[in-house]
Order: structure tokens, then sequence, then C-alpha cells
């Protein structure tokens, strides 16, 4: 069934987007990113011009984050407390990307940057996250039925301004997740995602919060800045598709549950090898792009 | 009146001139764009009036072209730097057609002199920037088009009956520009224009998406916290909705 959509002024299949909100929707779900690096390259694959696109995608990350987040609420898996505490850091971070991206702009080559933000840093957490969980389910190999040893002292205990996350098990210093949050928000602005992939890792390896909690956490902070973000780009830039965004969300939440049911079931280490090789999968794909010849040397665009 | 008026235009015009002329419709000249939009066929078609018994000794040939709005457009050159591809060059490039086809009787080539093609503007060639002609960016820009299928040539595509009634069929393409679509339709012999005729085809969005459209270059405030709405709502929904079913 083709729709025509009235801010992409495209007419695309309505099957074909639903089916791509939901896949975005299960990954969703199952690691707690908000998808935005995943679908915005595939719109732009079925044609969705990209101003649009990574507009668009925003506004059904908000959606599949709900979704996400509340059967999260069910399970008690939400550190609001630390979640607060990461949008503060994400909103000034924002800030601060945002215009790191428009003196970018007025040098020329955003798109490069960004691209280049990509590989790198997909490239670097997908790596690390492999190894790390590979030798996670090794050690639980060797000691079957064992609990993995207790978390060593990290430096990020050492900091002043303790609070206590009851909801992590953690009774850290508030700079940490405040830096992580600026340090996201920074990175997310640039390369227009929610920056679920960065921050999830990040909670996991410099903050010590608990795989289970991490997901839940990272969804309910994605809502804030990923609806921040759409109303940014509704405002200014008037390139949100309500009708692209509505096919994509309507698969988005039902892939999210999904997504959430799976996640409970896989073993931490599984979901984090899972990330790992997606991660690493995008990264691959967006670095051959800049390698291989393109099709075509010259391109139209706005 | 106007029918009055092109009566009396005709008997002033010398004789001989306006030996031939062509009289001609469209199948439509809105083309409603809704949700369910997917191209539309355009059917134009028409007749040569004259009031002499039809000329035997050369033939007669029709060319029909029809023009999207015009758009300026922003053309990006790719070379190889450090080992990696990136835009090395960005160009703006004047008013160009976002659609354009021609559609003809018979090889334009064989129908129209060059000169002519260029007075009249009918070729692709001669209608898109042709100042630029050799630039190329302007070449990648004809070329990438051509690739989309927005601009075309349809050579042979009109069907010219008895030296009198002619007919073809213009597609338009399901991702259309909104604006006015300028048809031309020409009447070719001994490689000269001998009449020609314009008109438009109004293609306007209607309904849910002029609406949403309309909201969202308006009342842009209005419509992003409604898009917000809609998301939140519906990742609300399908919470509970899974909750119903898994109990």
């Amino acid at each position: 069934m083709q729709i025509f959509l009235p801010i992409a002024e495209v007419s695309v299949n309505a099957f074909t987007l639903l089916g791509l909100g939901g896949i975005v929707g299960v990954l969703s779900g199952m690691f707690g990113v908000g998808g935005g690096f995943l679908i915005t390259p595939l719109l732009f694959f079925v044609g969705i011009p990209p101003a649009v696109a990574v507009a668009t995608s925003a506004n059904q990350i908000v959606a599949s984050s709900v979704s996400g987040v509340l059967a999260h609420f069910k399970r008690k898996t939400v550190d609001i407390k630390m979640g607060v505490v990461l949008l503060i850091g994400g909103l000034v971070g924002s800030a601060i990307g945002i215009q790191i991206f428009n003196m970018l702009k007025a040098l020329g080559q955003v798109d490069l940057l960004v691209t280049l933000c990509y590989v790198v840093f997909l490239g670097i957490i997908g790596f690390l996250m492999l190894i790390e969980s590979i030798r996670a389910i090794r050690r639980a190999r060797g000691r079957p039925g064992g609990r993995p040893a207790r978390k060593k002292h990290l430096w990020v205990h050492t900091l002043p301004f303790k609070m206590k996350f009851r909801a992590s098990g953690l009774y850290i210093s508030a700079i940490p997740p405040i830096a992580v949050g600026v340090m996201v928000g920074m990175l997310g602005a640039v390369m227009g995602v929610g920056g679920g992939f960065i921050m999830v890792p990040a909670m996991i390896y410099i903050l010590g919060m608990p795989t289970k909690v991490v997901i839940g956490t990272s969804l309910f902070q994605i809502i804030f800045t990923a609806g921040f973000t759409t109303l940014l780009h509704a405002y200014t830039n008037h390139t949100v598709d309500v009708l692209l965004a509505f096919l994509l969300l309507v698969g988005g939440v039902i892939g999210a549950q999904i997504g959430t049911q799976i996640g409970l079931k896989l073993k931490a280490e599984q979901l984090r090898i899972a990330l790992a090789l997606l991660v690493l999968a995008v990264c691959l794909k967006l670095g051959i792009d800049l390698l291989i010849p393109p099709k075509d040397l010259y391109s139209l665009g706005s | 009146m106007s029918r009055i008026f092109a009566l009396l235009l005709l008997c002033l015009l010398p004789f001989g001139a306006q030996a031939e002329q062509v009289v001609a419709a469209l199948s439509q000249t809105r083309v409603s764009v809704n949700a369910n939009f997917d191209g539309s066929e355009i059917l134009v078609f028409g007749a040569v009036k004259r009031d002499k018994p039809v000329p035997t000794d050369s033939p007669l040939d029709v060319i029909i072209t029809v023009a999207g709005p015009e758009q300026v457009e922003t053309i990006r050159r790719k070379d190889r730097r450090f080992g990696i591809w990136i835009n090395v060059e960005a160009q703006v490039i004047g008013h160009t057609p976002t659609f354009y086809t021609v559609a003809s009787t018979r090889p334009i080539a064989d129908i129209l002199p060059p000169l002519t093609d260029s007075l009249w503007k009918i070729t692709a060639d001669k209608r898109i920037l042709p100042a630029l002609r050799g630039n190329p960016a302007r070449e990648a820009l004809i070329e990438l088009r051509q690739k989309d299928d927005l601009y075309r040539t349809r050579e042979g595509e009109v069907v010219l009956s008895a030296d009198t009634l002619f007919d073809t069929s213009i597609a338009l393409p399901a991702n259309i520009v909104e604006g006015a679509y300028a048809t031309r339709i020409f009447l070719v012999r001994d490689g000269e224009v001998i009449d020609s005729y314009g008109t438009s085809i109004n293609v306007q969005k209607v309904g849910i998406e002029r609406w949403l459209y309309n909201l969202a270059y308006s009342q842009a405030l209005i419509y992003g916290l409604m898009a917000l709405a809609i998301a939140a709502l519906s990742g609300w929904a399908a919470s509970e909705v899974f909750r119903l079913i898994r109990r």
C-alpha cells in the first residue's frame, strides 16, 4: 500500500515503514538504545530526504522509548534519580553540542564529521563491549553457577558529592553521571541521535550500573532528549513528518514490547555481545561507504 | 466573450500564417495529492484546426512538453581525500524544473533543427540551463534527474491520426513537487513551429496532507507538540495493550 508523506513529499510503501519501525523497536526494547543510529540510515535507504529522516526518527524514538520505559517501570528496572541526573548533564551537553554543530556547519564538511564520529565511536564502543562481554562469558563458564565477582572500587567512587542511587545499588558522586550526560548530550547533538548506544556502555563501564537497570534508565533519559530534538526540528526546520513518524512508531511501539520481553529472557552478557555486534556492523557499513568510490560523484541537495 | 475575442483575433491575423492551429485539452488540469497518491497519468489530446485541405508536401509533427515547478539546487561533487570519499565542492545552480517531459511524434532530431529547438526551448538540453552547457555540474544534474525518471524524452509517443487528431499520456511521478506544471503543445512543419498552445496542470495537496503541511509551517510549535503527544500516547497505548494480552 503506497502512501504519500506530506512533509517528506515522497510516496512510500506503508508496510515497509511499519516493518522498519518494528525492527528498530525490537532493538530499542532489547538494548535500551533509541535506535536513531539505525533508523536514520534505513530511512535514507527507502528514499526519505535526509533532513526529514533525521528529525522524524527523533519523533519515533520518543514513542518507542515511552513504550519500552513503561514495560521497565512495571519491573522496577528504571533508576529515575540517575535518569534525572544524567538528563541534567544531557541537556547542558546538547546545548554545547548544537553550538559545535553550527560552528562546523559554517566551516562546511559537517556531513563528513558526522560520519567520522559514527565510525570512530561505534567502532570503539562496539569493539570494547565485544571484548568485555566475551571475557565475561568465559569467566562465567569457568565458574558455573557462581556469582560474578563484586565490582572493584572504581576511581569514580573517590569523588565528592556522593548520592545514593537505590535502584542501581550505587552510592557514588554525582559528578560522573553528570559528566557522562554532558558527553553523550554533546555527541548526540552533533551526530543527530539520542545517544543511547554511547549512554548504555558508559553507564555499565564508567558508572558501574547493573545492565538490567541501565536499559530502563537509558530509555527514560532518551525520551526527554529525543523529545527536545523533535520539538527543535519541528520548530526551526519544519522537517518532522507526523505521518511518517506515525507509521514508524506503530511498528516501533509493538517492536519495543517484544524487544523488552526478549531482553528479559537473555543473559546480560549475551545482550551486550548482540549490541556490540550490531554496533560494529553499522560502523563497518559506514566505514566501507567512505572508502569505496561512490556510484555517483555528484549529488543533489538543498 | 473570449470566443468572440478569439474569432476577432483570427480575422486580424495575416492570412496563411495561421493556416494550421492547435486546439488541445487535458484529461485533468488539477492533480490532487492525497494520502494514497501514487503518481498520475494525464492524457493530453487535441486536434489541428485548418481552413484549407491538409498540405501533402511535408509531414506534420506534434511535440508536447510538461515542466514542473522550478527550484534552485545545490550540486555537490565527491572526491578522494586522504583515502576517503568526501564532498569537496558545492555549486548552487539556478532555477531548474523539478520535472520535465518531452513527447513527440517522431525523433526530435529529425523534425526540429537545433536553432528552432533553442528558440522554443523544447528538448531538455535546450530547456535546462542552456547557458551552462558543458558545465559538469549541470550535466550531472540532468543525468541524475534522468536516472530518477524526472527528466524524460518520449520520442514517437504522441499519436497523430490523419494529420489532425493527436494524443499522448504524460505520467506524473509519485514523488511529485507541488505547483503549476506548464504544458506546451507545438505543431511543427518543415522544421518550423507553426503554432503552439500553453496551459498548466495544477498539482496540490488535499485533505489531511494539506492540513498537516500547513500546520507544520504555520503553527510549527503546535505541530511539534502534537507530534510528541502522538508519540507518547501510542507508546503508552502499546504498553497497555501488551499488558492486557499477557494477562
